[in-house]
């Protein structure tokens, strides 16, 4: 690898490296329950020390791509290698990969020492040793105390550290999350995502996180695979998710956003213009677009890239006149609700900068809506 | 002032709690009572066949004549002894028997499909919609020299003379496993039914094989319906009258039968009272201690 250390640690993208060799591979794997395709075809790798997560709404079959991981489920083709081992028959008890679940699965009759000690018995390690690692593990997920207490006599939050010491005190090559933070109120999930990505950093374990909340997916991941009906629609950063869709329904899954239908008027290398029927001027991207002529084009435009005025703007394009319809305030910033002439509605959010704004637009009134040549992102499918 | 009045009236919620208190005093404590009562008197021949314990002398003092005498003759006569002890054993091992077959059946019933569970589950309840009585008396018709057992085993040539079974301990341990078989798998299927099927998948994922992980997490968390199981076979078993009486060895002496011979053929109800007290002592003094224990070390956990 050419980058030098300091840059290695400034930057941590693997995947950009074509000499990089993936950690965990997964190669063509389908997964069939009956007639009911769960995952379809999936290729992906995913590198040492990444927090990769699956991120798609119930049912897309990330779930079923996790527990073949773990090797709960038997692919119905297809390959999964670990560290360069094929593991795709391997069961469990055999695969050095372990695994938090969604329901944390402590077990109910041993004290949280015992549940953090049990993956380490079985391996048939040495007493002192056991004991020396359960305490450095309870320690580190702030059980310190807690050592002898029942499951039950336990917060949410503590129960889910258990769960995550149980699994990390076996030092696996690979540690899997289903959904580790839904059963947690907002404050505490909020703290526990750094906890978690400050735990990871500290032990350079490989995560793949399960997650339906995009913004855990955000926050905690390197990359973000995102899943629909079984398939990978789009794996990226999630800057690159976010600002970079290659579909409506990356777009639209990812945050939220404005969608424009339209077709291209100007087709250049350099920018592409779009009429759009809810529009009166069209929309001017500053980059070429790959797309067959007459085709149906989306423009997607994010709430945050547009801003609000009452003059009406002097460019020809990136514009619309709008009636306030609704303004949600949120504290930190405004939610606005705009109803164009053709009564499309558009969602833009403003910050709330200054404390004092006598002149704020308000309902009913009528503005104009501006954007970027920059913010539109164009997608074809 | 109708309103403070209404107030003073029970409400409906303790209404309702009282009615299992009700049932228990009625059905329970009444009758223990007057068990209790006769067992301390001393036989008469009369009708009732004993002394009352309360009776007013000529100067008007109520006197209380208590006969220990019951329960004396009761530690005095080796039969008594020997009875209670055969009684204990072969519910014991009755009740062994049962959790060695009922747990395996309660497991596979567990781990079926759901749809499958609710057919097996009424196959293990459907002896029930037959007497008790009539099914003991047919595995008379089993066990008997020339029963169907004895005739399928001389025809498939494995014996040529028919081994006697009916009136043996082998028939009593069949009537009493097969009677009480469904009062095991009951309470060992509710709690199966209801156990976390993904703390097997943790066990896996943290290195147990299935074997391991069933010892490890299945059988410690069944405990509950295991002692349920075993204390619903084991008690009746204990006192059982019918079973040895039809299929057992007419000079095996259980306790229940001992029961009925001083009630029935001797007359002497107290004694037969004190037999019965001293048996219920026999077995609640340890099963309560046992169930606190119980309660102790689970810390309510596992009752969730």
């Amino acid at each position: 690898m050419a980058t030098s250390p300091r840059a290695a640690q400034q930057k941590f993208e693997p995947w950009t490296d074509p000499d990089a060799k993936p950690y965990v591979r997964i190669e063509k794997i389908t997964k069939k329950f009956g007639d009911f395709v769960a995952v379809d075809d999936v290729t992906l790798d995913i590198y040492k020390k990444e927090i990769f997560c699956l991120l798609g709404a119930s049912g897309c079959g990330k779930t079923t791509l996790l527990r073949m991981l773990a090797g709960f489920e038997r692919p119905t083709s297809g390959k999964i290698y670990i560290d360069g081992v094929d593991m795709t028959l391997i069961p469990p008890y055999e695969r050095p990969v372990n695994m938090m679940f969604q329901s944390y699965a402590i077990f109910p009759h041993m004290s949280v020492e015992q549940n953090v000690a049990f993956g380490l018995k079985q391996e048939g390690l040495r007493k002192d040793e056991i004991s020396q690692r359960v305490n450095d593990m309870l320690n580190m997920v702030k059980l310190g105390p807690f050592g002898k207490r029942k499951p039950h006599q336990l917060s949410g939050g503590q129960r889910q550290r258990v769960a995550l010491a149980r699994a990390l005190v076996k030092k696996p090559k690979l540690l899997l999350l289903d959904e580790p933070l839904a059963a947690l109120d907002k404050k505490l999930r909020e703290h526990t995502q750094f906890e978690l990505i400050n735990i990871q950093e500290t032990l350079g374990v490989t995560f793949v996180v399960v997650t339906h909340d995009q913004e855990e997916a955000m926050t905690l991941s390197t990359r973000i695979g995102l899943m629909n009906h079984g398939e990978i629609v789009q794996v990226g950063t999630p800057d690159q998710m976010y600002e970079y869709p290659n579909s409506r329904f990356v777009s639209e899954f990812i945050g939220s956003v404005n969608m424009f239908e339209g077709r291209l008027t100007d087709d250049e290398p350099s920018f592409v213009r779009i009429a759009c029927d809810d529009l009166e001027a069209p929309i001017y991207v500053d980059h070429g677009v790959s797309s067959a002529p007459d085709a149906t084009v989306w423009a997607a435009i994010r709430p945050e890239k547009i801003t609000i005025t009452r003059e009406k703007p002097t460019e020809a394009d990136n514009w619309a006149s709008a009636v306030v319809q609704d303004i949600a305030y949120m504290g930190d910033m405004s939610i606005y609700l705009l109803r164009l002439d053709s009564g499309k509605v558009v969602r833009v959010t403003q910050p709330n900068a200054y404390r004092h704004a006598d002149d704020r637009i308000t309902w009913d009134e009528r503005v104009y809506l501006h954007w970027h040549a920059t913010s539109p992102v164009v997608v074809t499918k | 002032m109708i309103a403070r009045l209404w107030r003073l009236l029970p409400g409906g919620r303790s209404l309702v709690t009282s009615i299992p208190y009700l049932w228990l005093l009625l059905f329970f404590l009444v009758p223990f009572v007057i068990v209790l009562k006769i067992s301390f008197s001393s036989t008469v021949i009369a009708m009732p066949p004993y002394e009352p314990l309360l009776h007013w002398t000529a100067e008007k003092v109520m006197q209380i004549k208590l006969n220990l005498g019951n329960f004396a003759f009761l530690v005095e006569d080796n039969l008594y002894w020997i009875a209670y002890l055969n009684s204990i054993k072969v519910a014991a091992i009755s009740t062994l028997f049962c959790l060695l077959i009922g747990y395996p059946i309660a497991y596979s019933i567990a781990r079926s499909s759901p749809s499958m569970r609710n057919i097996l589950m009424l196959l293990i309840v459907l002896p029930f919609w037959t007497s008790f009585l009539l099914r003991v008396y047919a595995w008379i018709g089993i066990l008997k020299n020339n029963g169907l057992l004895n005739n399928f085993l001389i025809s498939i040539g494995v014996i040529d003379q028919p081994i006697q079974m009916l009136q043996t301990d082998f028939a009593v341990y069949v009537g009493i496993v097969y009677s009480y078989l469904p009062f095991m798998i009951l309470p060992l299927y509710a709690n199966l039914e209801k156990m976390d099927l993904t703390l097997l998948e943790a066990a896996a994922d943290l290195g147990c094989k299935p074997w391991q992980g069933f010892l490890k997490i299945t059988l410690p968390l069944s405990v509950p319906g295991v002692i349920a199981g075993c204390l619903l076979v084991f008690i009746p078993a204990v006192g059982e009258f019918v079973i040895p009486s039809l299929l057992g060895d007419p000079g095996m002496l259980m306790i229940g039968k001992v029961l009925w011979t001083e009630f029935f053929n001797n007359r002497d109800w107290p004694v037969a009272s004190a037999v019965a007290i001293a048996l219920l002592l026999f077995l609640v003094i340890p099963i309560m201690y046992f169930q606190r224990a119980q309660d102790v070390e689970a810390g309510g956990g596992l009752h969730r």
